[in-house]
């Protein structure tokens, strides 16, 4: 198995790169790596992770420690929509874990897992900086704010039921 | 109590537009270039006069800071950092700032780099923050277009480039040499200091790291004055401050006050007041989850800025304040935030890798009521091994929440394991 950008990606990386000086393009990592997930559908394959280590110039294992340390990476497939649920204390004081429980009944699989038809993964995740606006849940790269557990169910319906999905939206 | 005319934030809330044009009318960007050409020694003279501490938990002097960067000897070149990697639990201020007054920010950091000696600048923004960094980057292109950032900005002669650099998910990456690391394209394990980012930073070049509220309020002190900004506060905490009000409280909400506020006031005044009264009041964390809590007896009185919590045992940090009430299983609250300390540590040194795993699970089976009064007393102890032993101070701050729990909640611990 091989990866290499798209021609839309592969437009980007020139920006990317100019931002750091000469001879520093390892500061590129992140952003390579962010690019390639999205590529790939939310996931890092070992191809890709071996890719942007090679187009940096950086040993292959660096790409690893770096895809494995940061908690946005992820290093097995998940489902369209990712759902994140903020469990720390500020959320978990205005009932994240009501809102975490009402996903899993919902969806039928634990905190963790992947629905079968590839639809929700559900994750606990910690802080997300909106403590003000507790409990709050990011599906995909959307913060959905002060969420009910009523609320939460009807934008997973929403998800469920409609092509690229209102839940992907504010 | 601040009063409207002293605010420095006018779109805090986002009810204005955050653009270039609802900025200058708000009063960005307005005569920069004659901030600039004051020179690296007034502007770091008057941020220092002002009495300006930095806005991201620690709460050092801002101009003391500036000073350790060494003269450009036009080898090595200077950076300026902005730490916009949020994740404080409580802490939910950088993000207003970020998305509805950016170029408070923008403008900050420009003057900051120049104080600095710095040509670049790289905006270390949390990865979760898509939308936010997605405006940052509209400002910063916005500031660019106008001839504010880049080569001879604000026609100043001075060159300042900015960048936005974003995070992947890592809360220890808001800690400076941590962020470095990241930055660098390694993990965020963090560096011993000394040698400290001044002398040796970014690429090994001399670097600032600041806060986002840090940089933000920098051109509204020079445009009105070191003594303004220090005629505001307390004494050693001069001028406003963001908190953000979360937990049990009715409206939650950022907002900006005085520094020295009494904490009973800005909840009652800002947050609506406690849920169910201020006499269900449980505890109050004041200053993000790294700070000890302060029961409600403390709440009475005490004022909020970096002194006065010192005083009671906990501190001011990022000024977010996670409020608990009666209802409040408080023993599963802090044990919470200690399996957030666990997930976060990076695993670099053994007292915060391991410890962080301990405090965890004996303050889990504390809360169900399974121990020993003397496995308190051994809890207590593992957080003192913890304690000044690390690294970074991400050991002491998973330390600090425990150690304010048998502080002032030991007989609730005891009570849970009695009642058996």
């Amino acid at each position: 198995m091989t990866f290499t950008f798209t021609p839309e990606n592969e437009a980007q990386i020139p920006e990317i790169l100019k931002r750091y000086p000469e001879g520093r393009q390892a500061s590129a990592i992140l952003a390579l790596l962010t690019l390639a997930q999205e590529q790939c559908g939310g996931w890092l394959p070992p191809e890709a992770i071996q890719y942007v280590t090679e187009r940096l110039g950086v040993p292959e294992i660096q790409g690893f420690e770096v895809a494995s340390f940061y908690t946005m990476f992820n290093l097995i497939p998940i489902g369209k929509y990712h759902v994140q649920v903020c469990g720390t204390t500020p959320c978990m004081l205005r009932g994240s874990e009501g809102i975490k429980q009402a996903c899993e009944r919902y969806l039928g699989i634990q905190c963790g897992e992947t629905t079968p038809d590839g639809m929700f993964t559900l994750s606990e995740v910690e802080c997300l900086g909106a403590c003000t606006a507790a409990p709050v849940v990011q599906i995909n790269e959307t913060y959905h704010e002060t969420l009910t557990e009523e609320g939460m169910v009807e934008m997973l319906k929403e998800c469920s039921g409609v092509a690229g999905g209102k839940c992907l939206e504010k | 109590m601040l009063t409207p005319a002293n605010r420095i934030f006018t779109n805090l809330s986002g009810t204005q537009d955050w653009k270039l044009k609802a900025a200058k009318a708000r009063g960005d960007w307005d005569k920069t270039k004659g901030l600039l050409t004051k020179g690296p020694e007034k502007i770091i003279q008057e941020i220092t006069a002002s009495g300006l501490r930095g806005r991201g938990g620690a709460g050092f002097l801002t101009g003391q800071k500036w000073c350790f960067m060494p003269k450009p000897d036009g080898i090595r070149p200077h950076y300026l950092i902005i730490n916009a990697d949020e994740s404080e639990p409580g802490t939910c201020k950088d993000r207003e700032i970020l998305r509805h007054e950016p170029h408070k920010l923008i403008e900050g950091s420009l003057i900051a780099g120049v104080a600095v000696g710095a040509t670049v600048g790289y905006i270390y923004i949390r990865g979760e923050f898509a939308e936010e960094t997605r405006r940052l980057e509209t400002a910063i292109a916005e500031a660019y277009a106008a001839g504010y950032l880049g080569k001879n900005a604000c026609k100043s002669g001075l060159d300042f480039d900015l960048y936005v650099h974003r995070g992947a998910g890592a809360y220890i990456c808001g800690e400076e040499t941590a962020l470095l690391e990241s930055l660098e394209g390694r993990k965020g394990m963090p560096r011993l200091k000394p040698p400290f980012p001044a002398n040796i930073g970014l690429y090994g070049c001399p670097t600032i790291i600041n806060n986002v509220e840090t940089l933000a309020v920098v051109p509204t002190i020079l445009r009105r004055g070191a003594n303004w900004f220090a005629s505001l506060g307390t004494p050693g905490n001069a001028g406003t401050k963001l908190f953000c009000l979360s937990g049990h409280v009715n409206t939650p909400c950022v907002v900006e006050e005085e520094m020295g506020i009494p904490l009973k006031e800005l909840i009652e005044t800002h947050g609506g007041g406690v849920r169910g009264g201020w006499d269900n009041l449980l505890a109050v964390i004041p200053g993000g989850s790294s700070v000890p809590l302060i029961p409600k007896e403390t709440c009475e009185t005490v004022r909020m800025d970096f002194t006065a919590l010192h005083e009671v045992q906990s501190a001011l940090g990022t000024g977010g304040v996670i409020v608990m009430d009666t209802s409040t299983d408080i023993v599963r609250a802090i044990a919470r935030l200690s399996k957030f300390y666990m997930i976060e540590s990076c695993g670099q040194c053994t007292p915060c890798r391991e410890g962080t795993g301990w405090m965890w699970r004996m303050l889990s089976r504390l809360a169900e009521g399974l121990g020993t009064s003397q496995d308190i007393d051994k809890l207590e102890s593992v957080t003192h091994a913890i304690e000044g032993h690390t690294i970074c101070a991400l050991g002491d701050a998973a330390a600090w929440p425990v150690q304010g729990l048998i502080r002032h909640f030991r007989p609730e611990l005891e009570r849970r394991l009695t009642a058996l």
